[in-house]
């Protein structure tokens, strides 16, 4: 890609946004040349997603400049920045499910108080559209009724039917499989190829590699570094993006798994409308083992942790727990724990904690059955509290202070509060969900090993992260899922990263 | 009394009956689909019915008495959209709110200046609508047989306010069908970040949506107290913006069908009035209070799945803030 | 347009909120006073000499008081699970008929078994009417809102029913039962402390008030200091945890229905059992939606709804004794206050908290 002479597409300058404590943008510079795909990368809560939505007028910054082809430009709301050029694909896309492809396409744009003049030419340069990219999709469908990929190839026409020369798209692998990526990808290149420029927000390296003309690093809401990524590397990157050399491996002795703890037989999962989310499960957890699961968010890594923590029941097959089959009384989040099978929840501040009861509070979230908490139906406050001391004190968790109400706590110190109450019964069996997402890097060091002592101990661990490096890192042995199915499985030790991927996008062991 | 005639007179007053509860259901309809509940209808159609009652009584102008309902009821429209939208407050709470507010001022206020327990000095001349004859009425109720009467009784003979609440629930559809505001409105109450981002304000089209409800409330509540009575009287509404709310869940959140319901529960009303102290042949006394619950209670056992599904509109009920 | 939701320190958020929406909701209501062409210092004055100017002024108030800590409470409660319930009036009304029947059916029993029956039957008709609503949105998801508000009506239809067809007094031209008998009713406070040697005058308070004081502790207990509590305040707080930690979601919101509907019979007992002695239409009289005011104002709290019917106990009995004064000026002034105060303290509490935020100097407004 040549450095043209013309303005750059986009310029901002001295970006900063603060919310409440959080300075979530703190003078921030980037540039994107028209015509290349700009990826910016950097850990969850870099503040990534914020500059973006600044761009794209969702909130306004509270200093700097924005810049679009070298004119200066405010964009107070999606609307200016609609008007500027700008089209945003976000990462939970903003569809109306009951409304039509076209419905939705022309919202906002409509082209006129009534809406059947606007609706016939929006027939037609849909089409158009979709011939000139490649972009197939029926105009009179449901959108909530289409599949994930599709729904995301609304998104992209909405924003190309707006007009747009600049095209923001947050994580937008996120959901889709490795060959849908590709796809996309593709399409990516034909839009630049036609001038349109592209930002492509993602924590994913391969993905900068595979797509971008440039790179743009951002960390604790600073702009790091700007790299032609040609003249770059992903362990550079990742680097730049955590701010020292990432330990990739974990240190880990070797071990051999002991006997059976868990062991799921042809589990299969139905959901409310009826969609197969699991089917045919054969797993099995051995004590001391840690079991990755692999796979691209949304293929049943998230109902696999439901049905064993009793959170779901399974439709078809069957759970046991050391060789015994547990009975559908048993199969409930209160049953589990008293059978050992603990649960570090994939979102801690939806499922894992009451963000507005006191630490000390959440410390008993779960356990405040316990008779050690409180005489008979009552719950004693200072046996709560003097719990709650001993475990910060165990787990680090800062500020050790267990009447501060547990929102107060940055997301490390939260996920600490959880691993604390879930570990410190002993487990048998633990289930943990993105352990480090959202987690600064002295706390995820810290959760690692916590994780590989417990293992150490005998505990059979199912480790369920999106984050394929830290699978590959702590497990003994990885499964990938695919559709809710387990496509196939890896000692971790033999395991790469291409292997992997194409063991999650679906292409049998066997086959590959 | 033959057969056709008694028909027509329930059907006649089944009609008058469902006025309000029509009036009120829209209403409710379009702020719902917007995304904002409002279970405050009934206060506003009595704020309304007081307002227009006084404002008739004195100026001797039944339009400019509805003009003024409609105002009472815009004004409470407005506080229930500034705690609700703008304020993101409870909105269940803001319309309990404004149900209490509108029951304890009217009564005040109307006891302050009249002096008669609440009640409005009776309406009389101008400053009550007069019902309308369309054309041939008379004629067709000597001359055709069946269609006749039931034309004159049932389509003819009603006030403007009624003809006004039937032609809102065609002009209700088609808006939200066939225009603009009507597929943003349609939009917000699903999904509201689809439409800031799309660059349309939220804030603007439940505001919108709220101003709408308050004037469908406000020729409810006119209906009542200028044109069904002649004056109003303290709680006159009744609980009937609860049964619209009922029929409005009823509908599924759909025009037409909000037509049926309310026309089903005026029936329902009309025939409780007609059986009062009636014994029928074979079934003996009719227990009255068993058919004024039945909206109620067809409401909770549809709301409960028992028969059919009613779903409401996804972000309904829900403040829309800026994920971060 | 507002924000994200201010901080504020637990005192502030607690005591000065509360007090300051109140007084500006007063302020209205000082306001429609005027506009009435009266003066509201002195209907103030009138007000205050009427609920608290003497003894039979205070047991009058604490009479009043003892229905809205019943129909707060029973607020406040279903509150903490997340669950709002509109449906007192309708819960308290089947306690009505639940106390009524036990009364005339029971007379045969001594009192000391009687009453504590009739107690009881009077909570378990408000917690069956709360239940049903809870039990469909537990296992029906259709949601307690709308069905507390369609259960208040068909309570109301089906008084009317039992008064007019079944339990009514045949010699009475009112809808109403006969008086039950003397050993079937609650002491009056007055009876009840003169053994002790406190000569009080005769008022309607009576013995259900030391029923509501014991339910004010109760409740304390139960949200703030007991497992169950500890799972329902997780329920309200975050329905997702609670499964997530093992809690039946189900049966916490029918037991948090139950207790609730059960804390709104209270107002039955006192009404019924305490004062009118016979089942008549309308007892409820709008107590039950002025409880949702009072449990917004006391924050869910048993200490804060203490003061708040407190409060609405002076505004009635001594907006009695203004009407009295003041034709203009009728007992509906406390619905005004009241709605007023559900506006403020509830919908409007992000403008409150807002603007007590910007008068301590803590955050900025936008």
């Amino acid at each position: 890609m040549s450095e043209a002479a013309a303005a750059p597409a986009i310029e901002l300058i001295g970006i900063s946004k603060r919310f409440g404590p959080v300075q979530a943008n703190d003078g921030v510079s980037l540039q994107v040349a028209a015509g290349t795909v700009h990826g910016i990368v950097g850990e969850n809560g870099a503040g990534k997603s914020t500059l973006m939505s600044i761009l794209y007028g969702f909130y306004a910054a509270d200093a700097g400049t924005i810049r679009i082809a070298g004119r200066e430009v405010e964009i107070r709301s999606s609307g200016e920045a609609i008007a500027a050029g700008i089209g945003m694909v976000h990462q939970h896309f903003m569809l109306v499910e009951t409304l039509s492809v076209l419905d939705n396409i022309m919202l906002g744009v409509e082209g006129g108080a009534l809406l059947r003049g606007g609706m016939r030419r929006a027939r037609a340069e849909l089409a158009r559209l979709s011939g000139a990219y490649g972009l197939a999709i029926d105009p009179d469908a449901l959108v909530g009724e289409l599949p994930v990929g599709l729904q995301q190839r609304v998104e992209i026409l909405k924003a190309l039917y707006r007009g747009a020369d600049i095209l923001i798209l947050d994580e937008p692998t996120a959901v889709l499989t490795p060959p849908e990526a590709d796809q996309l990808f593709a399409l990516l290149r034909a839009l630049t190829a036609q001038g349109k420029t592209v930002i492509l927000i993602t924590h994913k390296l391969r993905e900068i590699m595979a797509v971008t003309d440039h790179v743009s690093v951002m960390r604790r809401g600073r702009m790091i570094a700007h790299l032609a990524t040609a003249a770059t590397s992903p362990a550079a990157l990742a680097e730049a993006m955590v701010g020292r050399r990432v330990l990739l491996r974990v240190e880990k002795p070797p071990r051999r798994p002991g006997p059976p703890v868990l062991a799921m037989q042809g589990v299969g999962l139905r959901d409310a409308r009826g969609v197969t989310r699991l089917s045919e499960i054969d797993l099995v957890l051995r004590a001391g083992e840690i079991v990755g699961v692999a796979g691209v968010a949304g293929n049943g890594q998230s109902e696999l942790l439901a049905v064993l923590a009793g959170l779901a029941q399974p439709s078809r097959g069957e759970i046991s727990l050391d060789g015994r089959v547990l009975g559908p009384a048993e199969r409930n989040p209160a049953a589990l724990r008293r059978l050992g099978v603990m649960h570090i929840p994939e979102d801690r501040q939806k499922d894992g904690l009451v963000t507005a009861f006191s630490a000390a509070e959440n410390c008993i979230l779960g356990y405040h059955d316990d008779a050690a908490f409180g005489p008979g139906p009552l719950l004693s406050p200072s046996r709560i509290r003097r719990h709650a001391r001993a475990a910060f004190a165990a787990y680090d968790v800062r500020p050790p202070d267990p009447e501060l109400k547990t929102a107060k706590f940055s997301g490390g110190n939260q996920q600490k509060i959880v691993l604390a109450r879930e570990i410190e019964r002993a487990p048998r069996v633990l289930l943990v969900g993105q352990p480090t997402r959202g987690v600064d890097i002295g706390a995820i060091e810290f959760i690692h090993r916590r994780l590989i002592a417990l293992r150490e101990a005998g505990v059979a661990i199912l480790l369920v992260s999106v984050e394929l490096d830290e699978v590959m890192a702590l497990s003994d042995r990885i499964i990938a899922l695919c559709g809710g199915r387990i496509t196939g499985e890896r000692a971790a030790a033999e395991a790469d990263e291409r292997d992997l991927g194409l063991l999650i996008a679906g292409v049998t062991g066997e086959a590959a | 009394m033959d057969w056709a005639q008694t028909l027509a007179v329930i059907l006649d007053s089944t009609i008058r009956l469902s006025v309000p509860l029509l009036c009120a259901a829209l209403a409710g309809l379009w702020s719902e689909r917007s995304g904002v509940v409002d279970i405050g209808l009934e206060g506003k159609m009595l704020m309304a019915a007081f307002a227009s009652a006084v404002i008739a009584h004195q100026s001797g102008s039944a339009w400019t008495g509805l003009g003024a309902g409609i105002l009472a009821a815009v004004a409470l429209s407005l506080v229930h959209g500034f705690a609700a939208i703008t304020w993101r407050g409870n909105q269940i709470v803001s319309g309990v709110a404004i149900n209490m507010l509108a029951a304890g001022l009217t009564i005040i206020l109307g006891n302050a200046w009249f002096g008669q327990g609440g009640r409005t000095p009776s309406l009389e001349g101008e400053a009550r609508f007069a019902d309308l004859a369309l054309p041939f009425a008379a004629w067709a109720r000597e001359t055709v047989p069946v269609l006749g009467p039931l034309y004159a009784e049932m389509v003819s003979g009603h006030a403007a306010p009624v003809y006004l609440a039937f032609a809102a629930v065609p002009a209700t559809a088609l808006v939200l069908r066939h225009t603009r505001f009507g597929l943003r409105l349609r939009a917000v109450g699903e999904n509201p970040a689809a439409v800031d981002t799309a660059g349309v304000s939220v804030a603007g089209l439940r505001y919108g949506a709220v101003i709408i409800c308050g004037v469908l409330c406000g020729l409810g509540g006119s209906y009542l107290a200028v044109s069904q009575s002649a004056g109003f009287l303290p709680h006159m509404t009744a609980g009937k913006g609860f049964i619209a709310l009922a029929a409005v869940i009823f509908a599924n959140w759909r025009p037409v069908p909000v037509l049926l319901a309310c026309l089903l529960f005026g029936l329902l009303d009309a025939v409780a009035i007609r059986l009062q102290g009636v014994s029928l042949p074979g079934i003996g006394l009719v227990p009255v209070q068993a058919i004024q619950a039945l909206p109620y209670l067809m409401t909770v056992i549809l709301l409960a799945g028992f028969i059919g599904r009613a779903t409401p509109p996804r972000a309904s009920g829900l403040p829309y803030v800026k994920e971060r | 347009m507002s924000a994200a939701p201010v901080e504020l320190p637990v005192w502030a958020d607690a005591g000065l909120v509360p007090l300051v929406s109140v007084t500006a909701a007063l302020l209205v209501a000082g306001l429609v006073v005027i506009g009435i062409g009266e003066n509201p210092l002195e209907a103030t004055a009138l007000l205050l000499r009427g609920a608290l100017g003497s003894g039979e002024a205070i047991g009058f108030t604490l009479y009043y008081a003892t229905n809205f800590i019943f129909t707060g409470l029973a607020v406040a409660v279903a509150y903490h699970a997340g669950l709002f319930n509109i449906g007192g009036e309708g819960q308290a009304t089947l306690a009505g008929i639940g106390a009524a029947l036990a009364c005339l059916w029971l007379a045969p029993l001594p009192g000391l078994l009687l009453v504590p029956l009739a107690i009881l039957a009077a909570a378990a008709g408000g917690a069956a009417w709360a239940l049903i609503p809870g039990w469909l949105q537990a296992t029906r998801g259709s949601h307690v809102v709308i069905t507390t508000i369609m259960f208040n009506f068909i309570a109301a239809t089906l008084i009317v029913y039992l008064l007019v067809e079944l339990i009514g007094n045949p010699g009475s031209m009112q809808p109403e039962t006969r008086e039950f008998a003397p050993h079937a009713v609650l002491t009056p406070m007055h009876r009840l402390l003169a053994p002790l040697g406190l000569v009080l005058p005769a008022t309607p308070l009576n013995s259900a008030f030391l029923l509501a004081l014991a339910s004010l502790c109760g409740v304390w207990l139960l949200i703030f200091r007991s497992r169950l509590g500890f799972a329902i305040r997780t329920l309200g707080a975050n329905p997702r945890a609670a499964s997530y930690a093992g809690l039946s979601v189900s049966r916490l919101t029918m037991v948090a229905m139950a207790v609730s509907g059960a804390l709104a019979g209270g107002l039955a007992v006192n009404e019924v059992m305490g004062v009118q002695h016979r089942l008549l239409l309308d007892f409820t009289a709008g107590y039950g939606f002025v409880g949702i005011a009072v449990a917004l104002m006391g924050r869910g709290h048993p200490v804060g709804v203490a003061l708040a019917a407190l409060l609405f106990g002076i505004l009635y009995q001594g907006g009695a004794e203004l009407a009295f004064d003041k034709p203009s000026i009728t007992r509906d002034m406390v619905v005004v206050i009241g709605g007023v105060i559900i506006l403020f303290a509830g919908a409007l509490d992000g403008l409150f908290r807002r603007l007590v935020a910007a008068g301590l100097g803590i955050g900025r407004a936008p």
